[in-house]
């Protein structure tokens, strides 16, 4: 990403807590009306990487900077950056409306139109019927949008997300992350999300970051982090996969009972590792009679044995094991009960090469 | 669920204690509020109202009513003003001090009271450690008097006494803000100033005010501070009553005072919580 484009730049920041490093040399560009999702599992830093923006952190080493100025000295409340919280943290004294004009009151904005901007940002998150209730009043949902107002009145060149939807339950979470994306869009301002959900992540964000064990694991598109995972970690870790370990000898892998030629990447001899979708995974030849095989292409073609078949609705996902024992995940269009010994294909551009540190 | 047997075994114990050390009390209280005293100094079971009347007509206990609750209002606005910062800076700024702190408040609780009266006694008399150390840097050629013996000396003595009572409800009311919610204060452009007085103060309310009523009450029904130390212009209403049910022996009017003292009490702690109701937020 070009620098000088960046809204935020996260130049290689630590922090530790005691004698544990929370963060090691993280450095991250977020461009303006970008939504970037700081994606990880529990204990990767990424709530720390976030407060340290939002300033309820000082970091240890590195910099921060925001449009031009540096924030990493700055106390929270001279950065010009919003967050919405966890548990969403209304204050429980105040009404609605006046937890959302907290922000204008105390910055001193004009006392003739803190009503007007305090009803557009209730409007925008259709909350302008609940201005005169308690949060207490509020469902979590409710509140969150409420929290969001809070957030947004004071238009900030940054809105930081700390896991905003987790406490929902899946299908209030689900439409709150349709309407959280088009309110990003229509506000234009930056999100930086924070979240364990990979799901989550992919729907939402224009890139992700995938942070593991407090450093950067891979910073790209989801399509691309999906696709194209550049570690074993990551592939693991968004969508699911199955790794392969193998040989790569002269453009060749062999991996097992699995072989294919591997053409569309020089690959140097040795050790090496895929990653390849289940979905990738392709059923050749159903020795169920009636049922037609799939088509198939240049790759891998292997027999294995159904194990295990789970019924996803559109899809089925089958645990087979390979002639080898190796026990491989395959997602494939539904249809009957699947037994005994069947033919597997999938296209060598699928099986994606990764960095595996194993 | 539990059975009728269990649940009446386990009630019985907590109602015979109200029974037995609170209702019986009252009401033997209520009862001789209403006799009187004869000339032979025996008390009569002849219902009247003559104590109440004297309670209206004699200045003297409407005098010493209203001083101690001028007592009991300064122990008050004093301990509230020493136990607030200080609950303050242990719950937000002490990080790793804060259980010596808390300590450190607590532990005159555990001093007996006489104890600590009496050194207020001893630092306060006429050559006590107060006046020797003025004298001592020449601030002052003769003793001051009127330290000891005084209503000053009552404040200062219940202030010492019952500031952790303030203290404690406030401390308690600070460590149950949740800190995001400070947080989120700051995010949204307010100065650490600010949050105090727009966040942190009102949420501590209902322990400002719990922490209130303990030192009022408990000061207000105090009697040994005074004996001790406030001298014939100290003297407060529960001084009058240990008088009247001792040495004067009028049983009826020490009752009536203390029914009016209880009933004033009551409708205090019912207006707090009233009030607790309203400023506390779920």
């Amino acid at each position: 990403m070009n620098v000088t484009t960046a809204l935020l730049e996260v130049r290689s920041v630590s922090k530790h807590f005691g004698s544990v490093a929370v963060l090691r040399h993280v450095s991250l560009d977020v461009a303006e009306a970008e939504f970037l999702t700081i994606l990880g599992a529990s204990g990767s830093g990424k709530t720390t990487l976030l407060r340290l923006i939002a300033g309820f952190e000082y970091p240890d080493a590195g910099e921060i900077w925001m449009g031009g100025e540096r924030l990493d000295g700055l106390p929270p409340y001279r950065r010009r950056v919003n967050t919405v919280f966890q548990h969403y943290a209304l204050f429980p004294h105040l009404s609605v409306f006046e937890n959302v004009a907290y922000g204008l009151r105390v910055q001193r904005a004009a006392k003739s139109e803190i009503p007007a901007r305090v009803d557009e940002a209730l409007a925008m998150v259709k909350m302008s019927e609940f201005a005169a209730r308690a949060p207490a009043q509020l469902s979590g949902g409710q509140q969150q949008r409420v929290a969001l107002a809070r957030a947004l009145v004071n238009r900030p060149q940054m809105l930081l997300l700390d896991e905003p939807l987790s406490a929902l339950d899946a299908a209030l979470r689900r439409e709150m992350q349709v309407e959280l994306k088009s309110l990003q869009r229509e506000v234009g301002i930056s999100f930086l999300f924070v979240t364990h959900d990979q799901e989550e992540a992919m729907a939402l964000s224009d890139r992700i970051a995938l942070l593991r064990a407090g450093e950067l694991e891979q910073v790209a598109t989801p399509r691309e982090i999906y696709h194209r995972p550049a570690t074993a970690y990551t592939a693991q870790f968004v969508g699911q996969t199955n790794l392969l370990r193998g040989q790569v000898e002269n453009g060749f892998v062999q991996c097992g009972a699995l072989a294919w030629r591997d053409e569309t990447a020089p690959h140097s001899n040795g050790p090496a590792t895929f990653s390849l979708r289940p979905e990738s995974i392709r059923l050749v030849h159903s020795a169920v009679p009636g049922l037609p095989g799939e088509g198939n292409s240049s790759g891998a073609r292997f027999t294995a044995t159904i194990r295990r078949q789970v019924f996803g609705g559109a899809t089925d996902l089958l645990e087979v094991a390979c002639a080898d024992g190796r026990t491989l995940l395959a997602r494939i269009p539904s249809r009957g009960n699947l037994e005994g010994e069947h033919e597997f294909e999938f296209s060598a551009s699928d099986a994606i090469q990764v960095k595996d540190e194993v | 669920m539990y059975s009728r047997a269990y649940k009446a075994a386990v009630a019985i114990p907590p109602l015979l204690w109200v029974a037995l050390f609170l209702l019986l009390p009252y009401a033997l209280l209520f009862t001789y509020s209403f006799w009187r005293v004869s000339p032979l100094q025996t008390i009569v079971h002849q219902w009247n109202l003559d104590n109440y009347r004297e309670l209206l007509r004699n200045p003297m206990y409407r005098d010493v009513l209203f001083r101690s609750m001028k007592i009991a209002g300064a122990v008050t606005g004093l301990a509230l003003l020493l136990g607030y910062p200080v609950a303050y800076y242990l719950s937000f700024h002490a990080s790793t001090r804060k259980h010596l702190l808390y300590q450190l408040v607590i532990i005159p609780l555990w001093v007996s009271y006489l104890v600590r009266a009496y050194a207020w006694k001893t630092i306060l008399g006429s050559d006590g450690v107060l006046n020797t150390l003025l004298a001592y840097f020449h601030l002052i050629r003769h003793p001051v008097g009127s330290l000891l013996y005084s209503p000053f000396a009552v404040v200062l003595t219940l202030t010492h006494i019952y500031t952790p009572f303030a203290f404690l409800p406030i401390y308690a009311a600070l460590e149950h803000i949740p800190r995001h919610l400070v947080e989120a204060s700051h995010d949204l452009g307010a100065t650490p100033a600010r949050t105090f007085w727009k966040v942190i103060l009102p949420l501590s309310l209902p322990g400002v005010l719990a922490g209130a009523t303990f030192a009022f009450v408990l000061s207000l029904g105090d009697f040994l501070a005074p004996l001790l130390l406030g001298g014939p212009s100290g003297i407060m209403i529960s001084n009058v009553v240990v008088s009247l049910f001792g040495a004067a022996y009028d049983w009826p009017l020490g009752a009536a005072i203390s029914l009016c003292m209880l009933l004033l009490v009551v409708g205090l702690i019912s207006l707090v919580q009233w009030l607790e109701k309203k400023w506390s937020f779920a």
